[in-house]
C-alpha cells in the first residue's frame, strides 16, 4: 500500500509545485528546464512503481489526454459539451470493429478513427452552432446518449455486451501486452496532446477561439468565420477523443457501452473546469486529480466519493477559476 | 465613384419600421457622418452595412458589389470596419491581441500550420505581429501593448478599438459615437485621428456621433435620419440652418416632447 500510493503522489506533486508560486513569469528557458524535468520523472517512475501504480499511472495520462481534447472545445472556444465520451466512444468502436472484425492492422486503425470521430465533430458542431451555453449542453448530453446506445443496439458493435479480443498492437514485430508499455504509450500520447494544445493556443486559430469565446460579435465584425471556428474546435477535440479511444481500446482489448456513459462525459469535463479551462498546465492537474483522489483515498472504502464530492466542492467554491492561477490579472 | 451606396434601404422588426426607403453614398476619401436623435435608427443602419442585421428592403452596393444580407465576416474581409458605440475589446486579452483579431481575415493558416509551425505559417505570424504593432503605433499605445485591455482607461481602450479596426486593411471605416465618453481633450485627439486615417491611410470614414461640435468640425457630408427616414443631407452648413433638422432635435414650438 504504501508504494502505489507514494508513486502516483510523487507525480502530483511534481505537477503541482509551479503552481504554488503564483505567476509562473519564468523565462522560456526556465520553463522548458521544469518541463523536462518533469518529463524525466514521468519516464522514470515504472523504475520504482508496481503495477498497480503504473495502471493508476497509465490511467492518468489517458486521462490528460482526453481532458486535454475536451478543454479544445470547452476551454478554448467556450463551448459546452456534456457528451465527450461519444468521440472516444466513436475511436475505440473503430478500433475495435477494424481489428476483431476486419482484421485489419491497429495502427491503420488509428487514421480511420481520426477521420470517423472529426465526422462526428461534424455531426455534433453542425446543428449546434448558433446554440448557447445551456441549450448546447443538452444537446450535446443527447448526441453522447445517442452514441452509446446505437452501440448498444447495434450488431456489429457487440450490442450490450461489447467487443472482445480485439488484437494488441505490434511495433517492428514487438508485441504491446504489458502495462508498461502502456504506460509509455499513454504518456507519450499525454506528451503528444500537450505538445498539439500549445501550439494551437498560440496560433492564429487559437486566438480565434478565444476571440469568439469572449464576444461573439465582435469578433465577426472583425472578420472571424464564427462558424468555421467553433467547428475546427470540435474536429479537433473530437480528434484528440477518437485517437484516445483507439489506445483505451487496444490496451483493454474488450470495450462496452458502459464505459461511455454520460458519467464519463462529466469525469472528463470535471477534470477539465476543476484544474482551471483554456491551462494546460492546469487541465493536467485536473486530470491528474480525477484519477488520483479516488485511488489515494481508497482506504475510505464507499465514502470516498463522497469526500471526493466535497473536495471538489470546497476547491469551486475557493477557486472558480480551477487550481491553476490565472495568467493574466 | 461612390465606395458605399445604399439604396432603398429598409428594415423591420415584427411590423416595427426602423429604418425606411434609406438612400444615401458615401464618396471614396471623404468623411462623412450619420446624425439624429436617440432612436433614430443609426446603428439599426450601421448593423445592416456590417451584416449584423439583415435589411428587409434595399441594396447595398460596396466598393462596386452588391453586399447586402452577406455575413458579418465576408464585409469585413471586402473592406468594411466597425467599432462599436459601447466596447466591444476582447477583455482579458491583451492589447497587441486584442489589435491582432483585425489581421483574422487578412492571413489564412490553419490547425496543421499551427502545429508543425511550417515555414509559411511563421512568416505570417510575423506579419501580424508586425502589422499589428504598426497600427498601435498608428493611434499612440504601442507601450501598452502588453497590458490587458481591460485595464487600459476608458479613452486608450477607444483607441485599442479604432487600431483593431484598422488592422482589418479597411476602405471604409464606421465609427459608432467615437467621442462617447471622451474628455474634451481626447475629443481633439480624435478629431486629429479622424483626419490623419483619412489622409495618411486613405480610409473613407463615415460616423454616427452626437457630440455636434465634433460632427460639424469633420464632417464633409452629413445625412440626417429621423424615424428612419433621411430628412436632410448636406454639408455642416447647410444642415445647421436646415428646419427640418432643427425641428428633429428640439421639435415644434407645439410638440414639447419631440
Amino acid at each position: 500500500m504504501v508504494n502505489p500510493t507514494n508513486t502516483p503522489s510523487t507525480g502530483i506533486s511534481g505537477q503541482d509545485n509551479p503552481g504554488g508560486l503564483s505567476g509562473w513569469l519564468y523565462p522560456q528557458k526556465n520553463r522548458m528546464f521544469i518541463l523536462m524535468t518533469l518529463a524525466v520523472i514521468a519516464m522514470l517512475i515504472p523504475l520504482v512503481s508496481n503495477n498497480y501504480g503504473l495502471e493508476v499511472m497509465t490511467n492518468v495520462w489517458f486521462y490528460v489526454m482526453l481532458c486535454l481534447g475536451l478543454n479544445i472545445v470547452v476551454g478554448y472556444a467556450g463551448l459546452l459539451d456534456l457528451g465527450y465520451a461519444a468521440f472516444f466512444a466513436v475511436g475505440a468502436y473503430t478500433t475495435g470493429i477494424l481489428t476483431s472484425q476486419f482484421g485489419v492492422n491497429f495502427w491503420l486503425t488509428i487514421p480511420v478513427a481520426v477521420c470517423v470521430s472529426a465526422c462526428a465533430g461534424l455531426i455534433i458542431g453542425g446543428p449546434t452552432l448558433r446554440l448557447r451555453s445551456d441549450y448546447l449542453a443538452i444537446v450535446t448530453l443527447g448526441f453522447g446518449e445517442i452514441v452509446r446506445i446505437i452501440a448498444r443496439n447495434l450488431e456489429i458493435t457487440g450490442g450490450a455486451s461489447g467487443l472482445i479480443g480485439i488484437e494488441r498492437p505490434t511495433i517492428f514485430g514487438f508485441q504491446l501486452n504489458q502495462i508498461i508499455h502502456f504506460y509509455y504509450v499513454f504518456l507519450i500520447l499525454a506528451i503528444l496532446a500537450c505538445f498539439v494544445s500549445y501550439r494551437l493556443q498560440h496560433s492564429r486559430l487559437g486566438r480565434a477561439w478565444q476571440y469568439v469565446r469572449e464576444d461573439e460579435d465582435a469578433a465577426e465584425a472583425m472578420g472571424i468565420n464564427r462558424v468555421a471556428v467553433k467547428l475546427y474546435a470540435y474536429v479537433i477535440g473530437a480528434i484528440f477523443g477518437g485517437v484516445a479511444g483507439c489506445f483505451f481500446a487496444a490496451k483493454m482489448t474488450a470495450i462496452s457501452p458502459e464505459t461511455f456513459m454520460f458519467q464519463q462525459s462529466v469525469l472528463i469535463l470535471l477534470g477539465v473546469v476543476l484544474g482551471g479551462m483554456g491551462k494546460i498546465p492546469g487541465v493536467i492537474i485536473g486530470a491528474f486529480a480525477l484519477v488520483l483522489f479516488p485511488e489515494v483515498f481508497r482506504g475510505l472504502g464507499s465514502m470516498r466519493m463522497l469526500v471526493f464530492a466535497v473536495v471538489m466542492l470546497i476547491i469551486m467554491l475557493y477557486r472558480p477559476e480551477g487550481i491553476w492561477p490565472a495568467k493574466k490579472s | 465613384m461612390a465606395l458605399l451606396e445604399v439604396n432603398n434601404l429598409a428594415l423591420s422588426f415584427a411590423g416595427l419600421h426602423v429604418i425606411k426607403e434609406l438612400d444615401f453614398s458615401i464618396e471614396e476619401g471623404s468623411i462623412a457622418s450619420l446624425i439624429g436623435p436617440n432612436g433614430a435608427g443609426k446603428t439599426s443602419v450601421f448593423n445592416c452595412l456590417t451584416g449584423f442585421y439583415k435589411p428587409t428592403a434595399g441594396d447595398i452596393v460596396f466598393n462596386g458589389k452588391s453586399i447586402t444580407r452577406r455575413k458579418p465576416h465576408k464585409i469585413t474581409r471586402q473592406g468594411m470596419a466597425r467599432t462599436f458605440q459601447n466596447l466591444r475589446l476582447f477583455k482579458s486579452m491583451t492589447v497587441l491581441e486584442n489589435v491582432m483579431s483585425g489581421m483574422h481575415c487578412r492571413s489564412s493558416a490553419g490547425p496543421v500550420g499551427a502545429i508543425f509551425r511550417t515555414g509559411f505559417q511563421q512568416k505570417e505570424e510575423a506579419t501580424i505581429n508586425e502589422f499589428s504593432e504598426t497600427c498601435l503605433d498608428f493611434v499612440g499605445l504601442l507601450g501598452a501593448k502588453d497590458r490587458v485591455a481591460s485595464n487600459l482607461a476608458y479613452g486608450d481602450q477607444r483607441r485599442v478599438e479604432w487600431a483593431r479596426a484598422l488592422a482589418t486593411q479597411p476602405k471604409l471605416l464606421l465609427l459608432d459615437e467615437p467621442a462617447a465618453g471622451l474628455n474634451h481633450d481626447e475629443k481633439q485627439q480624435l478629431i486629429e485621428l479622424i483626419n490623419r486615417i483619412r489622409d495618411q491611410l486613405n480610409i473613407t470614414i463615415f460616423l454616427i456621433e452626437h457630440d455636434m461640435g465634433l460632427v460639424m468640425k469633420v464632417s464633409e457630408k452629413i445625412t440626417v435620419i429621423d424615424y428612419g427616414e433621411k430628412i436632410a443631407q448636406g454639408n455642416a452648413e447647410e444642415i445647421q440652418s436646415n428646419p427640418k433638422v432643427i425641428e428633429a432635435y428640439l421639435g415644434k414650438e407645439e410638440d414639447e416632447t419631440a
